[in-house]
């Protein structure tokens, strides 16, 4: 299918904000979480280097939660496409048990996402991180630069951030301090899927309607993906057609029912949707600037 | 209006104005009225004591925002309306926060300017509608909001369009509307005002529904080189982004600043080889010779080039927290270029409410001034006008790597393509070579007292013994005469530590060993000398005596005068002295001799190879 101009501006705009990365850090990273954004990421980083290798490496924080189909569909793509990986998983919270389960989602998002990234973006000395986070998410990330400064122990300053003028991304750090890069600032959730029907791009099928078995809770469907999930006392896993608008630890995603099967049909169905793409993540509820405290934590 | 809907383009539209004018619930009231608020986010926004929806919630992300009930920072919010795309770009109406509205404006194509239709045009509109005048937006419409509080009355919406038209005259606007609106009721937002049959113009929807999004150059091909991609098979494709016009494969184009001229050989866009490509597109693209080019290059087109050059005249809008002084260095950023820059003056401020030009000697935080600045090296760039990402700049502070300017280059100094470095017959490695040795450049930083002078006296005498052709430069020379109309104010002070360089920079030419012994507080300030000469002949010698000793030494009676406050700006008493924290020698008077500084130093001369130890006096080069 062609693409109209907005989504080739769109590509080329974050084609450039790839491109900046690379020439002005000395070590950049793509954050890899696996979801269709990083697959839309990973897309455009091939094309801005064609027919050159990638010029940094991938990094996927494993909280040891997320779907199994994420994981086999992770570990083919790096292999087919040769990628440069790193998998990073908090050791300290795997000895401690962190899970979502048994810690709450709060507690395993902080110990085994936020500093899980902190600890390998440090460990491997990485000064900027790629990522894949749109402004039209949510309300903090609305607000956030293109290039967003981090301080030294990865805090950001939503109250403080640097002016970024036309597409003249000041990208100088003082020691210690990093960026967080977002080359898809300005794309729709929309957008998204419509790029990825334009360009065929492979994603998890997750997102495409299944037969698959949730349980309901508060209102909430929960898939069933392995045995760690303990059932509440009546709780009997049904198998539903549904499907998933995010991806994320698979006891905080809920599922949302819908007949969706092929990517126009995804694409129609998000053109109507009623209600906004994370309204399926748990941990955004936790109060009402919870996604803000998260990132001024340093989760991305 | 049907020729629009082909036009896929995102329309990028800013809201500005002053506190309370409305304009987080100017937009939150027309996504809610499109249908553009989905039905969890709109349970967010009744949660306060009354049971209306608070719209500008919505838009206010911050938890400070909330708490606070202002805006700080800029939203971006997307939405689509009469088969159009639309990015708004919501800013922040309080005048500490310009930085974060400049942050909007500078990728906005259309600008809405609201006022409180009971207080009309106030000070922060026209702050506002001169800083996206000065951002290129040509189209502007003035949303009238809070109409339905003066009783939907014409007389008070055509009042403030007479007011305003005038303004927009003199902003040269090309294309303006005025309409009156009421947010919170949403009269003339996307429906019709039954309220007020006496307008008879569009809504705001219809009227953004109908907007074009300008093309931001009128230039011919230029595109800023990104970086230089090799595969493996050898092959080597320059990347970047075209900011203007369009290139075919075996076009001819030229490498800027270098002026090589060379073809397309192929061309890559997004990883798709294409035969043709035009502004906006992410291309690679290779060419037909192996010239030398790297970032910060511009390819353009041999017939319609840009400016080649280091001085140039730009509009400056000043967002550093510390007031800008002319004469010291910063880094800018235009294209894919970072270099060093200074401002060498400031022409005249603009006074943002009468547009008049006043003469200025700084400027503070959110002041706009025209300025001349010199770059350290050629810059390829267009005016503003000409060519956006051309002709836009950003300036970085050193020290705290902060971005402390915009900037819009209005036009090159003549001058610098007038003005050609001369055509040398004896080089400056013949002079040094009659010399029997290499230049070189001591500049000792420290307090007053502690102890510059006699170590830079002692160390003169030494090399002149060994034949060693030096000069000795300090502030006292050279306020006796270069610098005699200089004071001691900041601005002054940086310079005079200007001139030193320059001075020094000449000795050097001529191939002798200078030793400059300067306070030269301001670390800012010793890295522009440092930049004005070549690495390997810098070397800066940090004299490092505490402040008591200094004090208690007090050789002209200076502390004395400055503790009692008869000498003001005196460094370390009323003044800072911004410690070097990467000086090539560090002396600390305290644990050496003046014999064992000298020592030091010579020692270090030789290591650089500047003269050689261990031969006869004066012939160490050979």
């Amino acid at each position: 299918m062609a693409m109209n101009s907005r989504l080739r501006d769109l590509e080329a705009e974050a084609i450039f904000i790839i491109r900046e990365t690379v020439a002005e850090f000395r070590n950049p990273v793509m954050l890899y979480s696996i979801g269709k954004d990083s697959s839309v990421l990973l897309s455009l980083a091939v094309k801005a280097f064609a027919p050159a290798k990638l010029p940094f490496r991938l990094l996927h924080i494993d909280t040891g939660w997320k779907f199994r189909e994420m994981i086999e569909f992770r570990d083919r793509t790096a292999r087919d496409m040769g990628l440069d990986l790193v998998v990073y998983v908090n050791q300290d919270g795997l000895k401690r048990n962190i899970s979502p389960v048994s810690s709450g989602s709060s507690v395993h998002t902080q110990v085994m996402k936020t500093e899980a990234l902190r600890q390998a973006l440090d460990e491997h000395g990485f000064d900027a991180a790629l990522g894949g986070a749109r402004r039209d998410e949510e309300k903090s990330r609305a607000k956030e630069r293109i290039f967003s400064h981090r301080s030294s122990g990865h805090l950001w300053d939503p109250r403080n951030q640097r002016p970024e003028l036309w597409r003249l991304f000041n990208a100088r750090l003082n020691p210690g301090e990093s960026m967080r890069v977002f080359p898809l600032s300005n794309w729709t959730e929309l957008d998204v899927w419509e790029y990825i029907r334009a360009e065929n791009i492979p994603i998890v099928s997750l997102y495409f309607s299944a037969l698959r078995p949730v349980v309901e809770r508060d209102g909430r469907l929960i898939m069933v993906d392995d045995d760690r999930l303990p059932l509440l006392a009546g709780e009997q896993p049904q198998m539903e057609w549904v499907r998933f608008r995010t991806l994320g630890c698979y006891p905080l995603t809920a599922a949302v029912r819908s007949n969706a099967k092929t990517i126009d049909e995804v694409i129609e169905e998000t053109g109507s949707a009623a209600v906004s793409e994370r309204q399926g993540r748990l941990i955004d509820k936790d109060d009402a600037s919870s996604m803000e405290k998260k990132k001024r934590e340093g989760y991305f | 209006m049907s020729k629009f809907l082909a036009d896929q383009r995102v329309l990028t539209i800013l809201t500005c104005g002053s506190v309370d004018d409305g304009k987080s619930t100017l937009i939150g009231r027309l996504l809610y009225e499109q249908g553009q608020i989905p039905e969890d986010e709109l349970a967010g926004l009744t949660n306060r004591a009354e049971e209306a929806i608070d719209y500008s919630l919505l838009l206010d992300g911050l938890e400070p925002e909330r708490e606070q009930g202002i805006t700080i920072d800029v939203a971006y919010r997307y939405f689509k309306a009469a088969d159009r795309h639309f990015i708004v770009a919501d800013t922040p109406g309080h005048e500490q926060y310009v930085r974060n509205m400049i942050t909007g404006a500078s990728n906005s194509d259309l600008a809405i300017l609201l006022v409180d239709a009971r207080n009309g045009l106030t000070s922060q509109t026209f702050r506002h509608a001169h800083i996206v005048s000065i951002m290129g937006i040509r189209h502007v419409v003035l949303a009238v909001n809070k109409i339905d509080l003066v009783n939907f009355d014409e007389r008070v919406f055509q009042n403030i369009s007479t007011e305003f038209r005038k303004l927009a005259e003199l902003l040269s606007f090309s294309d303006f509307e005025m309409i009156p609106v009421s947010a919170l009721l949403g009269d003339n937002v996307s429906t019709r005002s039954s309220r007020m049959t006496w307008y008879e113009g569009p809504t705001l929807l219809q009227l953004l529904a109908g907007s074009e999004v300008p093309e931001k150059a009128r230039t011919g091909f230029r595109m800023p080189v990104q970086l230089i991609v090799r595969s493996d098979g050898g092959g080597r494709g320059v990347a970047g982004t075209i900011a203007s016009g369009q290139i075919a494969i075996g076009d001819k184009i030229v490498l800027l600043p270098s002026g090589r001229v060379t073809s397309i050989k192929e061309i890559s866009s997004a990883g798709r080889a294409v035969g043709r490509a035009e502004a906006r597109e992410a291309v690679t693209l290779t060419l037909s010779d192996h010239v030398d080019v790297a970032r910060g290059d511009v390819a353009a087109s041999p017939s319609d080039q840009p400016h080649v050059g280091s001085q140039f005249v730009a509009q400056i809008v000043w967002l550093g927290d510390e007031t800008l002084r002319p004469g010291r260095s910063y880094l800018l950023k235009q294209g894919t270029r970072t270099v060093g820059v200074s401002i060498t003056a400031i022409k005249y401020r603009v006074d943002v409410q009468t547009m008049a030009h006043e003469a200025a000697k700084e400027l503070r935080t959110n002041e706009i001034g025209v300025c001349n600045l010199i770059t350290a090296a050629p810059l390829v760039f267009d005016s503003y006008a000409e060519n956006a990402a051309m002709g836009g700049l950003i300036v970085i502070d050193r020290a705290t790597n902060m971005t402390v300017a915009a900037g819009i280059v209005l036009h090159p100094l003549t001058r610098s393509t007038t003005i050609r470095p001369p055509t040398l017959f004896v080089t400056k490695d013949a002079r040094a070579h009659l010399k029997g040795h290499r230049p070189a450049l001591l500049w000792l930083t420290g307090l007053s007292g502690a102890g510059k002078s006699t170590i830079a006296n002692a160390t003169e005498a030494r090399l002149n013994a060994m034949g060693v052709h030096t000069i000795l430069l300090d502030g006292d020379c050279l306020r006796g005469g270069i610098n005699k109309d200089l004071g001691f104010t900041e601005t002054d002070r940086i310079e005079n530590i200007r001139r030193a360089g320059e001075v020094s920079k000449l000795m050097l030419d001529a191939g002798l060993v200078v030793l400059c012994s300067f306070i030269s507080p301001f670390a800012a300030d010793r890295r522009m000398v440092r930049e004005l000469m070549r690495r390997d002949e810098f070397i800066e010698v940090f004299v490092d005596t505490p402040l008591e000793t200094c004090i208690e030494r007090d050789p002209k009676g200076l502390y004395r005068r400055a503790i009692d406050g008869e000498i003001k700006n005196f460094t370390g008493i009323s003044q800072v002295y911004e410690r070097p924290e990467h000086a090539e020698v560090t002396i600390r008077t305290g644990e050496l001799t003046v014999d064992g500084a000298v020592d030091r130093l010579v020692a270090e001369l030789a290591r650089r190879g500047i003269f050689d130890l261990s031969g006869e006096p004066g012939r160490g080069h050979e």
